[in-house]
């Protein structure tokens, strides 16, 4: 794969580097806020004492932590990290590069318009926006945007593949572009849900043109996409375990035909599970929950099958660099890189992740964690380290890639990652424990007259580990700025590390190269799973909710 | 390149780990169905339809409170609101069944019954039920669970249950 590479203009180079520009500085406004909730907990009221006035409450706080971190980084990474996947995947620039950038700007200006509200504590609803809360309309508004822009990158996407399968009929898509493809497909599928909650129901209510909404219905519409949304996050940093990590640690990857077969699992089963977030639901039947139950039950295998290939290809990198036995391995890998340590890292934590996350679809076992700071504790392990931890490993070589420059201060970033996986196992392992013992979420936990005695330690330890994650947080943010900075440039260009399979690709089954079938599939399944539900609760709705604004 | 044969070329201890997962999947599944249909712990399965703005038409929440509906079984019919439960609190004899129904006036609120399987997303013009038997006397506080307002940190009440 040397001759026949593609490489990036330096125009395509910026527009990718802008996406990580706004995704680092929503990041670096939103990681603020964490761990002054964290410290909250263990008795610390920054809010009370410094924050005020300008930032209004602990929800005004909570409120932008949610948005920006798993809104806003996410979704401008992602983006960005496809928009490369894409044109280095099928080696040829996006067809209709100006529809692209009419995404990327429709993002941004949406992000502006839903932060000025934010700011000004007229939406603190936090980012699930549960009405009958009611935010200011621009707040939805700029929500949308974002959300629309994305679909609009996305189209560029499908118009530039296209183009290259017509003019390459017989090869079988790049991985690393087909999995970029299935992952925004995927989401397109997915947004549907909080377009429907948006524009049917919270724009116009907002505005004053409708009167009432009915609560339960607005929950389902959001969690057909509030699930969904997770595997949106996770499935760029699976592409990179699949398709980068080995290649960065020495190896190849293991199974091409496995790690096709898995995305088409995950386009197929990541949407029809949103019940599983409504279990405790007063107005879901309980059959229904449970079918989701079995749903979600079935989207764990393919995480399964991603395990395997990534363990496997790690596994053969290690060899590859002279590990012996069992476990040697492990050892051999390369620890001191902070690109791949980062992964290794996220993925060890994922693990935990994983078990939490099974235990959380398990159906009535929900009673005991729902809406406790279990929840935080789990999904901090998701999409704040599994997700997180690779984007920032990504975008280690992924900016010398970028700018043609040094990562600033390498040793800094193995650091950095260490800190993000110790002060995370802390934080996460005490917002676990506590939730087992009752600790509800989203609430600050040093003003309530409830808390009993033995939590005061767990609390404690939420928030050191929160500001363990702090440090980790800006030092992040200063090696990304003095790798902006620095005027040391790179001796050659960085090729990026894209992985080979251990078999040819061409090899891989034709049938994992069609779409019709799973996009097909992906429909039944969906209107197996939510079209009764759908048609009863919209057929039965009573719109009887006004808006409060209750912060 | 073409004629090159086709296959997933599933390595042997791959097949192993997918029929484990597999397996294992269907165990747990298997356990919170058992779990579920043949222990009773159940989840919150839909009851009634409310008026959010006019409690008192519905008739059940026109007096929250408890209801005795036979020895030791009682109902217990509680308004979530912003940032109070009404009532803030109900006393039982231990042994006592109590089956919980509760509504909001205004925005969405939780209700998590401390150390018991109660634990329900309080969602306005809904009614959510679970039923617990207190076998131990104690105090239990119920907590508000959901974000619903500046004042949800201080939004809970208390089962207490006298021997």
């Amino acid at each position: 794969m040397t001759a026949n590479v593609y490489q990036l203009t330096a125009k395509e180079k910026r527009f990718i580097g802008w996406h990580f520009i706004v995704a680092v500085a929503a990041l670096s406004i939103g990681s603020l806020f964490g761990p002054f909730q964290a410290m909250e907990h263990a008795g610390w009221d920054f809010y009370e004492k410094f924050l005020n006035p300008i930032f209004h409450s602990y929800y005004e706080g909570l409120t932008l932590h949610g948005v920006l971190n798993a809104l806003i980084w996410t979704t401008f990474f992602i983006t960005g990290f496809m928009t490369f996947l894409m044109i280095y995947g099928l080696k040829r620039p996006l067809r209709y590069p100006k529809l692209n950038a009419l995404g990327f700007w429709m993002m941004v200006v949406g992000l502006v318009i839903a932060s000025i509200p934010i700011l000004l504590n007229e939406a603190s609803v936090l980012y699930t926006f549960y009405p009958p809360m009611k935010a200011h309309w621009a707040f939805y508004v700029g929500v949308t945007l974002v959300v629309v822009g994305s679909w609009i990158e996305g189209y560029g996407f499908y118009l530039t593949y296209y183009k290259w399968r017509k003019e390459n009929p017989k090869t079988r898509t790049p991985i690393i572009a087909f999995m970029a493809l299935v992952t925004m497909v995927m989401w397109q599928i997915a947004t549907l849900g909080a377009a429907a909650e948006l524009l049917v129901d919270l724009i116009p209510w907002s505005l004053g043109l409708r009167q009432g909404l009915d609560p339960q219905l607005d929950r389902t519409y959001f969690w057909w996409t509030g699930h969904p949304l997770v595997y949106f996050w996770l499935l760029p940093a699976y592409i990179s375990w699949y398709a980068f990590l080995p290649r960065q640690a020495g190896g190849k990857l293991f199974s091409d035909s496995l790690a096709r077969f898995s995305f088409w699992l995950f386009l197929l089963l990541s949407v029809p599970v949103g019940f599983h977030h409504q279990y405790v639901d007063p107005g879901v039947p309980e059959g229904w929950k449970m079918v989701h139950s079995l749903l979600t039950y079935s989207v764990f295998f393919p995480s399964m099958i991603t395990a395997f290939t990534v363990v496997a290809s790690l596994e053969n990198a290690g060899r590859a660099r002279g590990g012996k036995g069992l476990l040697g391995w492990i050892a051999k890998l390369p620890w001191n890189d902070p690109s791949v340590l980062a992964q290794l890292l996220a993925g060890i934590l994922y693990f935990f992740g994983g078990i939490g996350g099974l235990i959380n679809a398990s159906y009535n076992i929900n009673l005991v964690v729902h809406n406790t700071s279990w929840v935080p504790g789990h999904f901090h392990l998701t999409v704040s380290t599994a997700v997180t931890l690779t984007f920032m490993g990504i975008l280690y070589w992924m900016v010398p890639y970028l700018t043609g420059k040094e990562l600033w201060c390498k040793k800094c970033a193995v650091i950095q990652v260490w800190l993000w996986f110790i002060g995370m196992t802390i934080f996460s392992n005490a917002m676990h424990v506590v939730g087992l013992l009752g600790a509800p979420r989203r609430t600050p936990l040093g003003q309530a007259p409830y808390i009993p005695e033995e939590w005061a330690g767990h609390l404690l330890r939420v928030g050191i580990g929160g500001f363990i994650l702090l440090i980790s947080v800006y030092l992040f943010i200063a090696i990304m700025i003095g790798s902006l900075v620095t005027k040391k440039k790179l001796s050659e260009e960085l090729e990026p590390p894209v992985a080979d399979s251990l078999l040819d690709p061409q090899t891989t089954p034709r049938w994992l190269d069609h779409w019709a079938p799973w996009l097909i599939g992906a429909t039944i399944l969906l209107i197996i799973a939510y079209g009764p539900q759908l048609i009863y609760q919209i057929g039965t709705a009573q719109f009887t909710s006004p808006g409060f604004r209750v912060w | 390149m073409a004629n090159k044969h086709e296959s997933m070329h599933i390595d042997p201890y791959e097949k192993t780990w997918i029929i484990v997962s597999i397996l294992m999947l269907i165990v747990f599944f298997g356990a919170v169905t058992v779990a579920g249909l043949s222990f009773g712990v159940r989840v919150p399965d839909p009851v009634q339809r409310v008026n959010p703005n006019d409690l008192a038409a519905s008739g059940t929440f026109a007096e929250p409170g408890l209801k005795e509906v036979a020895p030791k079984r009682y109902e217990a019919y509680i308004v979530a609101q912003t940032w109070s439960f009404n009532p803030r609190e109900i006393q039982v004899p231990a042994g006592s069944i109590v089956k919980f129904y509760v509504t909001s006036k205004d925005v969405q609120h939780g209700f998590k019954l401390q150390n018991t399987n109660v634990n329900m997303q309080i969602v306005p013009g809904q009614v959510s039920s679970l039923a617990v038997k207190f076998d131990k006397p104690g105090e239990y506080d119920f907590i508000c669970t959901e974000y619903c307002g500046i004042g949800h940190a201080a939004m809970y009440g208390k089962v207490i249950v006298v021997p």
